[in-house]
């Protein structure tokens, strides 16, 4: 085995706060936001970027973070589910679609899902169908068949939610 | 009956409490759980199909600064009792880490402890462990031929369980029908494969003795069950069911992770945590689904009518076995599916191979059993040139036949169920479908059109237990609900059991709500823990609607049983005189003598002189409730009342089939939906879209595939695909309600709503795509790779009679 690399101080503007660590190199963005922060919003799914769980924000797209170290994000700002509310006790919009479309079950992948749409919204404020479903393509979820998260997203957009 | 029955809160749009949590990021699953000195365990891993551990040397590993422990199956085998088959099977044992031989490629081999999950794998790439490889055996027919390899030696078969079951004359009704129609389907090795991996964190304190135990888990007696194999006494294990469960669906029951992780806390007084990576979710996390091989013969007269089936199921539960054989024993109860077949054999038989273990799946092996039952239907409809959905009518159960008994001895409690598929085809429209297959395939595309009518049987029972194994008395199978009253009238309702998204405690809170006329916003639900739980038998089987909201409704009414007491006894008058109307006691005479909510808590906790002679004072009540129709042993030749309600679903699809790559494309889909009287239509809906997605990747996309060596090829997302957003369409779900007369509200279960059709529809439809090449596929998943094989197959034949209209 290779000797371990010394560690490495990193500083990173998580949800506005500027959070100094010091990581090992190796050390995952994900790991970083739940282990050092205590940051448990953002969830671990498959650790090879496919299922989107671990979804945050970094300078203001969404990424995967378990793909990214910790390291990568040194001197950047990463928005996590912890900071989508506008204030504490509150919701977004997004948030409270959510809530109002049933847009969740289990609730594992929804932090990853609601960084998707934020994402999207930021871009898109008002996507059709076809772009919110190709938005949340990388955003695996087994509990909702998608249909109701599409459904939140054109409600968190101001559209007629088509009920089909 | 189709209206909405006139409920204050039941039935209504309300948000599910459960929500907010997670969408702030503030839920709080297994891995989420920090405790001070947590250590982690990484996992040694057979690579090999069947092997002997010839040698395990941990001690470089354990050189490793940061290293506390590496527990191998010689040390812990002795110490812990093993986990047994459902089925009567003594020599089939399970312990979670492998001694002396390995039965499986993933099986666990040694557990690695350290400070890191980080430094654990690494110190488990440390450990050296030689194999002498075995023989091995991965297909189930294989493994039944007399010289195959055996699994277990000891056992001395790799038939794990096999019954034969003849209900009515099936020899003669055989005999006698005009025509008989043999098949062969085969249901591939898939699960639900929840996002969130199996996740056990315990911490033993030596001075009380006991185990704490947070675990990602769905399972039915879990901590007696952990209790046992770790040789404590059950008030020694403490299960938190206020862990929220990041899916299920049937597959997290991670008793042997929890074993190994009380194991380890105990013996280094260190709390310790075990998370699932991917890759060993997929390979040794024990959760693969039904693998079955069904042989059918059906048999029926020259107007479609089916007089009898005969169904030989055939079921891989890979190297070692829980509670799946009886994946094979809870279709007994609705093995006619929806229709009117008179008399029936089943022959089940559960086979061991060297592949990872089968775990409960979503319907407990209803899907499968639908998907070839619903083949059937549509190959007697294209053997006798008649319409599909005829050949349907013709056979369905017809309202006025409730309660229906089948000929395996379950009752039907109610449906009706060619309205609910005609509403389903009015829906689509089918008329519209029919053209646009017409027109999709005009323009170049394989176009079909999927039919399934399938039961949903709900109310999760156990009968099953007693049906495959005759040392197994089991006629219990209740749960149960505890309610408090506090002194400023607030109302808390206690479930016994962990959540994997189902909103269980937006489904108690509105069933105590109506009860009590209170707004289900004001009550709060909490999940007890396992010793100060009432029983449960978890949220399987579709039963928690009926159980838990039977359970919440039965100590609801003892609540509001015992205000009425109190405000008769206060105002003088008989019981009979008052009625319960928006949370207060109401003489129907004298309304402005009401006692209020406020008034009559005030009285149960602090006036004891107002209460009436021999009350008890406060105010909580629980109530357990034995599954409806439970509590009955089956008949010597296997007739058995399985669940108590039966829900219903018609799934109509429009796909096509792009002819050069065999990708499909689902244009529409429709479900006709019935599952009685729904108590949250949002979160109904909720787990039939999510059903019908699940459903979709078992026909087209989710596969365990082996290797003839035994190594499994689809570990990760990238070779086991789950359906995105891209795959699944736009669903239109039809409901109807008929509801069930063996509930308190009329209520059915839908947990398994959507993913019980889903698979024999979408198969349909692609057959019926294939049709005009004279092509069928009879293996799920249909894969793009699988349909592109079928099609040139066609196409070479075709060449082979027409050469000068092929394409060189």
């Amino acid at each position: 085995m290779t000797p371990k690399p010394e560690p490495i101080t990193v500083e990173i503007i998580v949800n506005g706060t500027p959070r100094r660590a010091v990581v090992e190199p190796r050390t995952t963005l994900v790991d970083f936001l739940r282990d050092h922060l205590g940051l448990t919003g953002t969830h671990v799914g498959c650790e090879h970027g496919i299922c989107g769980a671990c979804s945050v924000l970094l300078e203001g797209e969404a990424v995967r973070a378990c793909c990214l170290f910790a390291v990568q994000a040194d001197g950047l700002s990463v928005t996590t589910v912890e900071g989508l509310a506008p204030a504490r006790g509150a919701l977004s919009r997004l948030q409270d679609a959510f809530c109002e479309a049933h847009a969740l079950q289990c609730g594992y992948c929804t932090p990853g899902m609601l960084i998707a749409c934020h994402d999207l919204l930021s871009r898109n404020p008002r996507p059709s169908e076809a772009e919110i479903r190709e938005a949340i393509a990388g955003n695996l979820c087994r509990c909702t068949g998608y249909q109701q998260i599409v459904e939140a997203v054109m409600l968190a957009s101001g559209q007629e939610v088509a009920h089909v | 009956m189709s209206e909405a029955p006139p409920f204050r809160y039941i039935g209504r749009r309300r948000r599910a409490v459960e929500h907010r949590r997670f969408v702030t990021g503030q839920g709080r699953f297994a891995a989420d759980i920090a405790l001070p000195g947590l250590l982690h365990v990484a996992i040694v891993a057979s690579p090999h199909a069947s092997a002997r551990i010839a040698r395990l040397d941990a001690s470089a590993a354990l050189a490793l600064p940061g290293v506390q422990a590496v527990l191998t199956g010689e040390e812990l085998q002795p110490e812990i009792e093993p986990m047994l088959p459902g089925v009567d099977a003594p020599e089939v044992r399970r312990f979670p880490l492998a001694r002396g031989v390995v039965r499986y490629a993933g099986e666990w081999v040694a557990a690695v402890v350290a400070e890191s999950r980080a430094l654990a794998e690494d110190a488990a790439e440390l450990v050296e462990v030689d194999y002498d490889p075995l023989p091995h055996v991965v297909d189930p027919e294989a493994a039944l031929a007399p010289d195959a390899p055996l699994v277990h030696p000891a056992h001395g078969s790799n038939l794990l369980f096999r019954r034969e079951f003849v209900w009515g004359p099936v020899e003669e009704e055989m005999a006698a029908a005009a025509h008989r129609l043999s098949y062969r389907v085969r249901w591939g090795r898939s699960a639900t494969v929840p996002i969130e991996t199996f996740v056990c964190t315990a911490q033993w304190n030596d001075a009380a003795g006991l185990l704490d135990v947070w675990a990602s888990i769905q399972m039915p007696k879990f901590p007696d069950l952990l209790a046992r194999c770790l040789r404590l006494p059950g008030n020694a294990v403490r299960v938190y069911f206020d862990v929220d469960v990041g899916g299920s669906y049937g597959v997290k029951r991670g008793l042997k992770h929890a074993i190994l992780v009380g194991y380890l806390a105990r013996k280094l007084g260190r709390p310790v945590r075990f998370l699932e990576d991917r890759l060993e979710n997929m390979r040794g996390g024990d959760m693969q689904g039904p693998d079955r091989i069904f042989d059918v013969t059906l048999a029926f007269d020259p107007d479609g009518v089916i007089r009898a089936m005969r169904l030989r199921a055939l079921d891989d539960v890979g190297a070692y076995a829980g509670r799946s054989p009886f994946q094979l024993g809870k279709p007994v109860g609705a093995i006619v599916g929806p229709y009117m077949i008179g008399s029936v054999a089943y022959e089940a038989i559960s086979v061991l191979t060297n592949k990872t273990p089968q775990e409960a799946v979503r319907g407990f092996g209803q899907s499968p059993t639908n998907y070839a039952i619903e083949t059937g239907i549509d190959r007697i409809a294209r053997f006798l040139g008649l319409d599909r959905i005829e050949i349907r009518r013709r056979n369905l159960i017809p309202p006025e036949r409730f309660p229906y008994r089948i000929p395996s001895g379950t009752v039907y409690d109610s449906g009706d169920y060619a309205r609910v598929m005609d509403k389903a085809l009015a829906a689509a429209p089918y008329e519209e479908l029919l053209r646009q297959r017409e027109a999709l395939r005009a323009a170049g595309k394989l176009a079909g059109i999927g039919i399934a009518t399938c039961l949903e049987p709900s109310g999760g029972n156990s009968s099953f237990e007693p049906l495959f194994n005759p040392k197994n008395r089991t006629t219990t199978w209740m749960d149960s609900c505890l309610i408090r009253v506090d002194l400023n009238g607030a109302v808390t309702a206690i479930m016994a059991t962990s959540s994997s998204g189902q909103a269980h405690e937006t489904l108690v809170s509105t069933v105590v709500g109506e009860v009590l006329q209170r707004d289900p916003d004001s009550i709060r639900v909490i999940h007890a823990d396992s010793l100060s739980a009432l029983p449960s038998n978890s949220p399987v089987g579709s039963r928690m609607a009926i159980m838990l909201g039977g359970a919440a409704a039965g100590a609801a009414k003892r609540i509001r049983a015992k205000l009425l007491r109190i405000a008769a006894h206060n105002l003088g008058l008989p019981e009979a005189a008052l009625e319960w109307r928006d949370g207060a006691a109401v003489p129907r005479e004298a309304p402005e003598r009401a006692l209020s909510w406020d008034r009559l808590v005030e009285i149960a906790h602090r006036e004891f002189h107002n209460l009436p002679p021999g009350m008890e004072p406060g105010l909580q009540e629980s109530f357990v409730w034995e599954v409806p129709t439970g509590g009955a042993l089956p008949t010597p030749d296997g007739r058995v009342q399985m669940y108590p309600c039966h829900s219903f679903e018609a799934h109509v699809v429009l796909a096509s089939i792009d002819p050069e790559t065999g990708k499909v494309t689902l244009h529409r889909y429709v479900v006709g939906h019935d599952c009685g009287v729904m108590i949250n239509p949002d979160v109904v809906h909720g787990m039939t879209y999510g059903g019908v997605a699940h459903g979709l990747g078992a026909a087209l996309m989710e596969k365990f595939a082996y290797s003839p060596e035994g190594q499994l090829l689809s570990g990760s997302f990238m070779d086991y695909l789950l359906p995105s957003a891209m795959e699944v369409p736009p669903i239109t779900i039809v409901d109807h309600c008929t509801p069930s007369p063996l509930t308190e509200f009329g209520q059915k279960g839908s947990g398994e709503a959507g993913y019980l059709g889903a698979p024999a529809a979408i198969a349909s439809a692609i057959n019926d795509a294939l049709a005009p090449f004279g092509v069928a596929l009879d293996a799920l998943p249909m894969t793009p790779a699988a349909i592109w094989r079928a099609l040139r197959a066609a196409r070479t034949a075709r060449a082979a009679v027409e050469p000068a209209r092929e394409p060189a």
